[in-house]
């Protein structure tokens, strides 16, 4: 038998139907659900007289609108249009008898951060979302990616996707990261080195030295951005910090079922020798603390750099980064470091873990915030709890941080979370989209430890100086 | 689905490279539960000032692309996020036909689920319809999926290619659900095997 990679061997093991043309149904594990990409696919559902085929398989938390001040479970405190996405996936999750935890329940969170959580992504599953972020559960070794709404429908009604093979790519991190690395700087100096095109066709497996040291929260991170890289999905190969993380997960195997599994698992990794289209490697050393500039991810610097010219770059980009010079308001040859900042965001599906608090709240400990504002909206009810636990909390707090509860937030400002024109984020998330945050608004993604440290001086910071 | 054979209409330029989906659809319109009536929102904040007015400058303000069906853009079109409104909005503005060296994977597959044909050609030719695009509603370009050409108004013809199933699906106005159905033996047959080998899914 060929040597195969970890992608091929989650496809192979997956594949309901070929025809001819290589066109395959592929079968799906489990399917996540959020309230803003569902409600059209299940209205499609009803009108064709169709149910869920495999509900036990179906998870639902609205995360996108949900407000992250209190009060949230009461929906004249949303605005009308989010409390009818919300009320749209109380019933149809109720109708459809599918998993579901509402705002009310303290396991409610970020989809991509209650799947790993609750034990529902494990190791070598096929995950879709109606949401771009799902990549984030290949840190499991699980083939996940986003899907539209057509096909949420397609997944609900069938339990399959259609799919053609991508290509197979590798991204190596050799070596160790140096002190203030993190896996967000990884993610974001590979789509620097990539540009967000250059995963575009295929499924990325992160490897290397580096990779492995991370712990299942940078994973995660590492892997939610795939997608900004352009790629399908992007895979970890499973390892024992991801069987340790799966253990005794509400809905992971227990006893005997678990060792099969382990056992299945342990045969989840790229043969020797396997092919890949593409190999990208990058020195762990070589990586520093990162921040955008632009408003494409893909417009990453070290902080220690300068704003970069229009003329820097070639073809179509010169008009892009100029555009988002504009945008962003920066001068060229401006010192990263020189950059003022009126918010800080903490959270997301990139961030919002409990590592990733931990992270900012060690640069936070005893200082206060200089900006205007700073939030942080932890991934899921459970990671805020343990953060309280932690005393973590009280270190946001006492820093000037407003203490908020789980959601996507300021990520994508659907819900009141937003920037106004011109305002400057510090930002964990993942996208810098002109308006993502709200229009006009201006975000420079970067990891937690650094969001913590511009939170403090009120610019762009290289975190080692405070670390 | 509606059914995508052949076009001949004006094409719009927009010359941008990764243009995202927060652009062809800001998020606060996403709180819909509804496919339709986004057309009016596409490329929302590029398109009008604070104070709802047109921005005169943008392309499909301008008097001649208003009744555009085709789009001819750059680089990565349609990355970020996985909202099928972009889509829906595009459709709903009456834009059928994407021309651009290359999209992002969800946003391409969602075209094909909404009667959009996104073609990708090489810049060189992308170049040229955009050349065409820019003069205006006398220019038309002709798109024909049978053939997998597009010709321009000076009579140049280009070919593309495209995956065959999407090809038949967005040419019959296929419902893929309905298509996948007809295998549900096929799908049934994997659930048994499947839970033989990894019960614990």
């Amino acid at each position: 038998m060929s040597p195969k990679t970890l992608y091929d061997k989650i496809w192979d093991a997956h594949v309901a139907h070929e025809a001819e043309d290589g066109t395959c149904l592929l079968y799906i594990d489990r399917h996540l659900v959020h309230e803003v990409t569902s409600p059209q696919a299940f209205e499609g559902l009803r009108m064709a007289g169709r149910k869920v085929r495999a509900p036990e398989k179906t998870i639902a938390v609205p995360d996108h609108n949900v407000p992250t001040t209190p009060g949230r479970d009461d929906p004249k405190n949303m605005t009308e249009d989010s409390a009818i996405q919300v009320a749209a996936l109380d019933t149809n999750a109720k109708d459809f008898g599918i998993h579901y935890y509402p705002v009310s329940d303290v396991r409610q969170g970020i989809v991509h951060i209650v799947g790993p959580e609750q034990g529902w992504t494990l190791p070598g599953m096929t995950v879709v979302c109606g949401d771009s972020h799902t990549a984030t559960h290949g840190a499991f070794g699980a083939l996940a990616h986003g899907i539209g709404t057509s096909e949420v429908e397609h997944v609900l009604a069938t339990q399959t996707l259609i799919q053609k093979k991508s290509k197979n790519m590798k991204v190596e991190i050799t070596g160790k990261l140096r002190p203030g690395v993190t896996a967000k700087d990884i993610t974001l100096s590979v789509i620097g080195a990539t540009g967000t095109a250059g995963g575009t066709g295929y499924v990325i497996e992160y490897c290397g030295e580096a990779i492995r040291d991370l712990s299942m929260e940078g994973r995660m991170t590492v892997c939610n951005m795939a997608i900004e890289g352009g790629a399908r999905a992007g895979l970890i190969a499973p390892d024992e910090k991801t069987f340790a993380y799966c253990k005794g997960r509400p809905h992971a195997p227990k006893g005997a079922a678990w060792e099969a599994a382990e056992a299945y698992w342990r045969t989840l990794f790229t043969d020797e020798g396997a092919h890949f289209d593409k190999v990208v490697t990058l020195k762990g050393e070589d990586i520093a603390p990162v921040v955008t500039w632009g408003t494409s991810p893909e417009d990453v610097l070290p902080i220690t750099a300068n704003v970069p010219a229009a003329d820097d770059f070639t073809g179509g980009k010169v008009g892009a980064a100029q555009r988002s010079l504009d945008y962003m308001d920066l001068k060229p040859g401006t010192p990263l470091k020189d950059i003022e900042i009126d918010t800080v965001f903490i959270g997301s599906c990139t961030n919002g873990r409990i590592e990733d608090l931990r992270a900012a709240a060690e640069i936070l400990k005893g200082k206060k915030i200089a900006v205007k504002r700073a939030m942080v909206v932890p991934g899921s009810g459970l990671v805020r709890a343990q953060a309280e636990e932690e005393g973590l909390a009280d270190i946001f707090k006492e820093a000037g941080f407003e203490w908020r509860l789980a959601g996507c937030s300021m990520c994508l400002a659907m819900n009141p979370d937003q920037l106004a024109p011109g305002e400057r984020c510090a930002a964990t998330s993942n996208r810098n989209f002109e308006g993502r945050q709200g229009r006009g608004g201006r975000t420079h993604l970067m990891s937690p430890a650094m969001a913590a440290a511009a939170a403090i001086t009120g610019k762009l910071t290289d975190v080692r100086e405070l670390m | 689905m509606q059914k995508f054979t052949k076009l001949s209409g004006i094409a719009a330029p927009m010359p941008l490279v990764n243009i995202d989906t927060d652009m062809i659809i800001p998020k606060q319109f996403l709180k819909t539960i509804k496919r339709s009536g986004l057309g009016v929102n596409l490329f929302d904040e590029m398109r009008y000032d604070d104070d709802r007015n047109e921005i005169p400058d943008f392309v499909l303000n301008k008097p001649q692309y208003r009744e555009a069906q085709i789009l001819v853009a750059g680089d990565n079109f349609g990355c970020g996020s996985s909202r099928e409104h972009a889509p829906w909005a595009i459709a709903d503005f009456g834009i059928t036909c994407v021309i651009a060296p290359s999209y992002a994977d969800i946003f391409y597959n969602n075209c094909f689920k909404n009667g959009i044909l996104p073609i990708v050609l090489p810049q060189e030719q992308v170049d040229v319809l955009m050349k065409d695009a820019e003069k205006g509603s006398n220019a038309r370009i002709e798109v024909d999926l049978e053939a997998q050409t597009v010709t321009t108004s000076d009579g140049e013809t280009f070919s593309f290619e495209v995956d065959s199933f999407k090809k038949h699906c967005l040419m019959n106005g296929l419902d893929d659900i309905g298509l996948t159905m007809e295998k549900a033996a096929s799908i049934d047959a994997f659930e048994t095997e499947a839970a033989a080998v990894r019960p614990w899914v």
